[in-house]
């Protein structure tokens, strides 16, 4: 089977010369399934098993149980917000098929668009495909709110690969996280697209009372004649949206009224376990803590960020509470984790080890201030209620700086201590 | 200075507190709550801050009484040496023992079982210029095929610098003298005689003689390349005293022969080298001690040893590197250079004056999981390698390795053991395609990653191969250098310093505290597969030239 199947890819090489472009793709493939019969050469004869395949792999697995959820969430929104099908598990199928209807061709669109430019730089610049997109590419999904239009999406991966990695030389030399950097774009170059209420539910026409449902083909022909051959419930294209349904996010909500105005349509359960309207991945919390787990015990993720993240919100929230001017502001803090997508943001976006600050006590700082700055950007910016995105973007660019001041601190330690042992020299 | 600052921050922090009590009564109710608990940190505070005073105070008094020395005897809190059960071993309780929890020990198969050392049955010997960092590619060769020699007669010098003799280490027939490129001296082979005779040497008494004049008879003798300098890892300058001289007693590597067992039978000589090294130096010599064990107490001849510096050393590799040790102790800056023979080269320097003979023979672990019997085997420097493993290598498609897998060097079968190494390791090629073998690894291999199932497996060996279990990509921030370097070193910054031709930075961030062997397990573990080890040999050739 092995054999073969080598036997197989030595067949269908193409020819590096005359077709790089294919090659580099071939190559791609070629890798991902066999590890390549490469042996060390001067140096360490023999290397640890981990590589950066199997580091961004193992991110991506952690991300699986956000993308089951997320998924579903994004039917179980949809048809919360027609009335029909409201508990959880009722109407399972439709959900997950307006889920999937959604979710895959946003995650298709990233993938081709995101790895189709990786694959041509690679061969322009005759090296292999780097991994990183196969991180970036999973998170840009789970970070777009579900309705966005696709050609918006790949817009903004064009932009977060080319501007973002490409122009500062491929994986490892990017200074911003490129997931990041794509909703940053979607976000100021669309902002009519990715603010208010209307795009955190999908397949509706607008979230007023009595809009109507958008569904097509896929709905209307495919799913629904799966579904009447099984007997089960289809999809009603005449179904409108039921009376007094807003399809706020909790935050926009603790933004014009505080916790109240929360509490008032969703319950903390709702908001813990994540049946709620928001980012495909980010609204399921425990999950969402499962994967920062499992990244931090297996240390692919730097536990250091995430602590030092989660104490800088906590620093911060606990200040604004204190001062408590606005209402958003008396929110208490531990409601605060609660809503929107810190945990997201402290799992798989502070954590990215090419944008991250590179030193054991930089991770700590770094950490910190964006748990500190984000919630600040989160409760008094009067635009957008969330912070995480640009909090991290900011330290991202920072992330240098305090990487610099704890290596000129290490430098100065080193004469330091040349001078203490200069001193204690005998015969000197 | 330091407690203005605490003071000042102090300052800040009340002030602080304060403001956030004087907002919070402003504030909507409910929320007093946050109130109280600052209230209640103060209290506590100031509690704190009380006991802590007057337990000072209590133990200022007691010290003032001469009532006891002992910390902590007066203090209401149990000292840390008190809470934490302390991690001496119990043959070094009174010693100095420094402990880093930082490293990585990599278990592999084919570890030598007994201690017995077996007579090597080893004919032909070879001295390799090239193992020498910074000498020119052609020395000058002083002997001729043809010629006998007697262990210890010279038999080639560097044109750079001419005093620094290099001596045959068997005595025999010299049978091939072997060019590699441009014309390098490859190796100066000896056929050796069955029975050894050796050169007389006019050993100057060590009570008497001068510094000057005992330099002048090491460079001529011989043993002068086997002490090595620190930094770069050269053969000294006779023209520089050694600030300090270290030797680590212990390796900590991956199959790494046990120094206890190399030092058997040779105490006397061992102990002769370090009173050598004694008049050599202007400070001190400095012994690493091996504290890996709670039981296993280091050799005599290591624990007993006169007229040294003796600290201890416990935790994972590469804690035996005499880097490491450095570091943690006197750390070596660029001006300053310390000596820093091996152990087996202090016993050879020692019989050259208890002896008075050129013993250049060397205990020698054959290892690794293609050797069919792992072994002690005795021969001498630069013994041949096929000789050393004649019937007893299981496979074909291997790779032998002079030195350990880290640091170690690949040797052709039909080549010799390089000039400082004391270990052969023999393990598979890993030229094999592996299917997914970067998702899900079918054969365990050793990792620090918690991706693989190994801390399972405490004990687990692993067999080990050359394979590099992917491709070399940009470096990325894991993390992963640090956790096993026991050094307050930035290994990554310190590479990229060196790829761009920062000298002042590389200084700075400790190139000079490195050599090759310290950064090995950083290279091992590295993601990206970075040539570490290369690339700071290229930071300390461009040092040296510059310095």
């Amino acid at each position: 089977m092995k054999k073969a199947l080598l036997n197989f890819f030595s067949k269908i090489e193409p020819n590096k010369e005359k077709q790089p472009l294919l090659h580099t793709a071939y190559d791609a493939f070629f890798t991902f399934a066999f590890t390549p019969n490469e042996t060390t050469v001067n140096g360490v004869h023999m290397r640890d098993g981990m590589d950066l395949k199997r580091l961004m792999v193992h991110v991506v697995l952690a991300l699986q149980l956000c993308f089951v959820f997320g998924t579903y969430n994004i039917g179980h929104q949809h048809f919360l917000a027609l009335g029909e099908y409201t508990g959880f598990l009722e109407g399972a199928h439709l959900k997950l098929a307006q889920g999937l209807l959604k979710l895959i061709p946003l995650y298709a669109v990233a993938m081709i668009v995101g790895l189709g430019i990786e694959f041509f730089y690679a061969s322009k610049k005759g090296h292999a495909v780097e991994e990183g997109f196969l991180v970036s590419g999973a998170l840009i999904p789970l970070i777009m709110p579900p309705d966005l239009p696709l050609w918006i999406l790949a817009l903004s991966v064009v932009f977060a690969v080319i501007i973002g990695k490409e122009a500062f030389g491929g994986t490892g030399m990017n200074i911003l996280n490129i997931a990041l950097l794509s909703r940053v774009f979607v976000f100021f170059a669309y902002p009519t697209t990715i603010s208010g209420d209307e795009v955190w539910v999908s397949g509706l026409v607008a979230t007023a009372a009595g809009s109507g449902v958008e569904y097509g083909w896929w709905h209307n022909v495919f799913f629904n004649g799966i579904f009447e051959a099984f007997g089960w419930a289809t999809f009603d294209a005449t179904a409108v949206v039921a009376d007094g349904y807003t399809g706020a996010t909790p935050l926009s909500l603790a933004f014009k009224g505080g916790w109240e105005a929360v509490t008032a349509e969703y319950t903390t359960a709702q908001m813990w376990w994540g049946t709620i309207p928001g980012s495909i991945g980010e609204s399921c919390k425990p999950l969402i803590l499962v994967g920062a787990l499992f990244l931090a015990v297996t240390g692919i993720a730097s536990w250091r960020i995430m602590v030092g993240m989660l104490f800088g919100g906590v620093v911060m929230t606990l200040i604004l509470n204190a001062w408590g001017a606005t209402e958003f502001m008396q929110v208490p803090w531990y409601y605060q984790f609660y809503m929107g997508s810190f945990f997201f943001a402290m799992a798989f976006m502070a954590t990215d080890p090419v944008t991250a600050s590179g030193t054991t006590t930089g991770k700590w700082i770094y950490g910190f201030l964006i748990g500190f700055v984000g919630m600040i950007v989160r409760v008094m910016n009067p635009a957008y209620p969330e912070g995480w995105m640009l909090a991290i973007i900011f330290m991202n660019v920072f992330a240098p700086l305090i990487d610099h001041y704890v290596i000129e601190a290490n430098i100065g330690r080193r004469n330091k201590r040349a001078l203490a042992v200069a001193a204690t020299t005998k015969g000197a | 200075m330091k407690s203005a600052h605490r003071k000042s921050l102090l300052l800040i922090f009340g002030l602080f507190l304060a403001d956030l009590v004087h907002a919070q009564s402003q504030a909507i109710q409910g929320q007093s709550w946050l109130i109280y608990l600052l209230l209640a940190v103060a209290i506590l505070l100031f509690f704190v801050i009380v006991i802590q005073v007057s337990d000072n105070l209590l133990a200022i008094e007691a010290k003032r009484s001469g009532i006891s020395e002992k910390a902590g005897a007066f203090s209401i809190f149990p000292s840390s040496k008190e809470l934490l059960p302390s991690r001496k071993p119990n043959y070094a309780t009174d010693e100095r023992v420094i402990h880093s929890s930082k490293g990585f020990n990599i278990l592999l198969e084919g570890n030598i079982e007994n201690g017995q050392v077996n007579q090597a049955k080893v004919n032909t010997y070879a001295i390799k210029p090239q193992n020498f960092i910074g000498i020119s590619p052609i020395p000058k060769v002083t002997v001729e095929v043809g010629d006998t020699v007697k262990a210890g007669d010279i038999i080639f010098f560097d044109k750079k610098n001419p005093e620094v003799k290099y001596a045959a280490p068997v005595s025999g027939e010299i049978i091939e003298i072997n060019r590699g490129a441009k014309r390098s001296i490859a190796e100066v082979v000896i056929l050796a005689e069955k029975k050894m005779s050796y050169r007389t040497y006019d050993t100057p008494d060590l009570a008497t003689v001068s510094r000057e004049d005992l330099v002048q008879f090491l460079l001529g003798s011989g043993v002068w390349p086997m002490l090595r300098q620190r930094p770069y890892n050269v053969i000294p300058d006779p023209l520089v005293v050694p600030r300090d001289v270290f030797i680590s007693t212990f390796d900590s590597g991956p199959l790494s022969p046990d120094n206890g067992i190399v030092v058997g039978g040779r105490e006397a000589a061992f102990q002769a080298g370090l009173d050598v090294l004694n008049k050599l130096t202007s400070g001190s010599v400095y012994l690493g001690l091996d504290a890996r064990s709670q039981t296993d107490a280091p050799h005599t001849a290591f624990s007993g040893a006169q007229g040294v510096e003796k600290i201890f050393f416990s935790g994972k590799h590469p804690i035996g590197n005499v880097g490491v040790q450095i570091h943690n102790t006197r750390p070596v800056s660029g001006s300053e250079v310390v000596w820093t023979p091996d152990v087996q080269a202090v016993i050879t320097l020692g019989a050259l004056f208890s002896e008075k003979k050129f013993k250049a023979d060397r205990i020698v672990a054959i290892v690794g999981s293609e050797i069919k019997i792992p072994q002690y085997l005795h021969t001498f420097q630069g013994a041949r390698i096929s000789e050393l493993t004649d019937g007893n290598v299981a496979s074909d498609n291997v790779r032998y390795i002079s030195g350990d897998v880290l640091a170690g060097k690949q040797v052709a079968s039909d080549s010799f053991l390089n000039f400082y190494d004391d270990q052969l390791t023999v393990i598979e090629e890993g030229d094999y395609y592996e299917m997914f073998g970067w998702l899900i690894p079918i054969a365990p291999r050793p990792s620090i990653s918690g991706t693989f199932p190994n801390f399972l497996f405490p004990g687990l060996k692993f067999k080990g191969d050359t394979n590099t279990h992917g491709e070399r990509r940009a470096f990325v921030k894991t993390g992963d250098y640090e956790r096993v370097l026991p050094m307050d070193i930035y290994p990554q910054q310190l590479m990229k310093s060196i790829l761009v031709n920062d000298i002042e930075r590389m200084e700075g961030l400790g190139i000079h505290e490195l050599v090759e062997e310290d950064i090995a397990l950083c290279e091992f573990v590295c993601v990206s597969k970075q040539p570490l080890q290369q690339i700071l040999r290229e930071g300390l050739d461009r040092m040296r030239e510059e310095g």
